[in-house]
């Protein structure tokens, strides 16, 4: 617990973090049930069109996503093998 | 015309049998004629927060499965006239109900009875889609609290898909019972409006129910709050919400405790 006077102060207004969550939470949920997980998609896509070039190994794949509001990020990294780039 | 009208929620232990309870004893409180359903099964409590669990015998899968008649598993409440439970089951088989039993006991019922009140259990499974199914109304219960307003959303999503009503493709109505609001806490920035949730959820407000200590007194005692304690702040809320039910248009407003100063006093005491 922030004992100081600020935090004392700022941690108490803690309605509008849950009411700008749950906008952009549910405004994905929404679409999600709708049958459109753009992201979703897009990272099943993706993968997809690597993995007919590169072999790739599962577990050195790292997918990142962040849902926000107005822009979404999909970060995929891949640890591809070291003679590809020798080709 | 009878109307069916479904208390849901998604999330547990947000107020649905309470309310459900409440919203049933206040309509009969008006001189209809009134069943409160548990579909509930193997978790069943409706009957407790009634007051009826010593007095009940069959239940409403022993109606679907014609082991009872209807009149037979219908329990009347001692205290308001008009008002009926019929109970769920505590088996733990949960294909138990089906939706043509399901038909046929609410046909049944909407012949018997002005309200059909059907008590969903939590969660998005069979049991809560066959308590929306035959609803004409459903009445969203939501507590001021993110996961709560989530779970909600997602049950306005099926009410709106997977409902007798929307399978013809006509619009269900749905309106929002907000529950263990806390005014003074939504005013100092700690918990979400009233108008957070409605502009999250964006159905019509039926009602405000304030945290209030008479609702777990209530339960203790068996009694539906607006019988216990009729003028209770949350017992004000249900009789509101019920006459906006019924058509009736009442300024929305929070009802607060009147506490006496001995109670005050008291309080101050025991704490």
């Amino acid at each position: 617990m922030n004992m100081s006077l600020f935090g004392f102060f700022r941690a108490r207004n803690t309605a509008p973090v849950a009411r700008e969550r749950l906008q952009v939470l549910l405004a994905h949920e929404r679409a999600m049930i709708g049958g459109s997980d753009l992201a979703a998609i897009l990272r099943e896509e993706i993968l997809a069109v690597i993995a007919k070039h590169v072999a790739i190994d599962q577990e050195k794949v790292q997918v990142k996503l962040d849902r926000g509001g107005s822009v979404s990020t999909l970060e995929i990294d891949i640890e591809m093998p070291a003679l590809v780039g020798a080709k | 015309m009878s109307k069916v009208l479904v208390v849901t929620s998604g999330k547990g232990g947000v107020g649905k049998t309470t309310s459900t309870a409440a919203i049933g004893a206040a309509l009969a409180q008006t001189g209809q004629t009134v069943v409160v359903v548990d579909f509930d099964v193997g978790l069943r409590n409706l009957d407790l927060v009634m007051g009826a669990e010593r007095r009940v015998v069959y239940d409403l899968i022993n109606v679907v499965n014609g082991d009872a008649k209807l009149a037979q598993a219908l329990i009347r409440d001692k205290r308001v006239e008009g008002l009926s439970l019929l109970a769920a089951s505590q088996t733990r088989d949960k294909d138990a109900l089906t939706l043509e039993g399901v038909t046929r006991v609410i046909e049944q019922l909407r012949e018997k009875f002005d309200w059909v009140v059907c008590d969903s259990p939590a969660g998005i499974e069979k049991g809560a889609l066959l308590a929306m199914y035959h609803a004409d109304l459903a009445v969203v219960v939501t507590n001021p609290e993110v996961s709560s307003v989530r779970d909600s959303d997602r049950i306005i999503g099926m009410l709106d898909s997977k409902t007798a009503k929307a399978e013809r493709g006509e619009k269900m109505e749905k309106v929002l019972l907000l529950t263990r609001y806390d005014q003074a806490r939504a005013a100092r920035g700690e918990m979400l409006k009233v108008e957070d949730v409605l502009e999250i959820l964006s159905i019509p407000l039926l009602g405000i129910v304030p945290e209030s200590e008479e609702v777990l007194r209530a339960s203790n005692l068996g009694s539906p709050i607006v019988i216990s304690n009729p003028l209770s702040a949350p017992a004000r809320a249900y009789q509101d919400a019920v006459k906006r039910l019924q058509g009736e248009t009442v300024t929305m407003h929070i009802p607060v405790e009147r506490k006496s100063i001995f109670a005050k006093f008291l309080s101050w005491r025991v704490a």
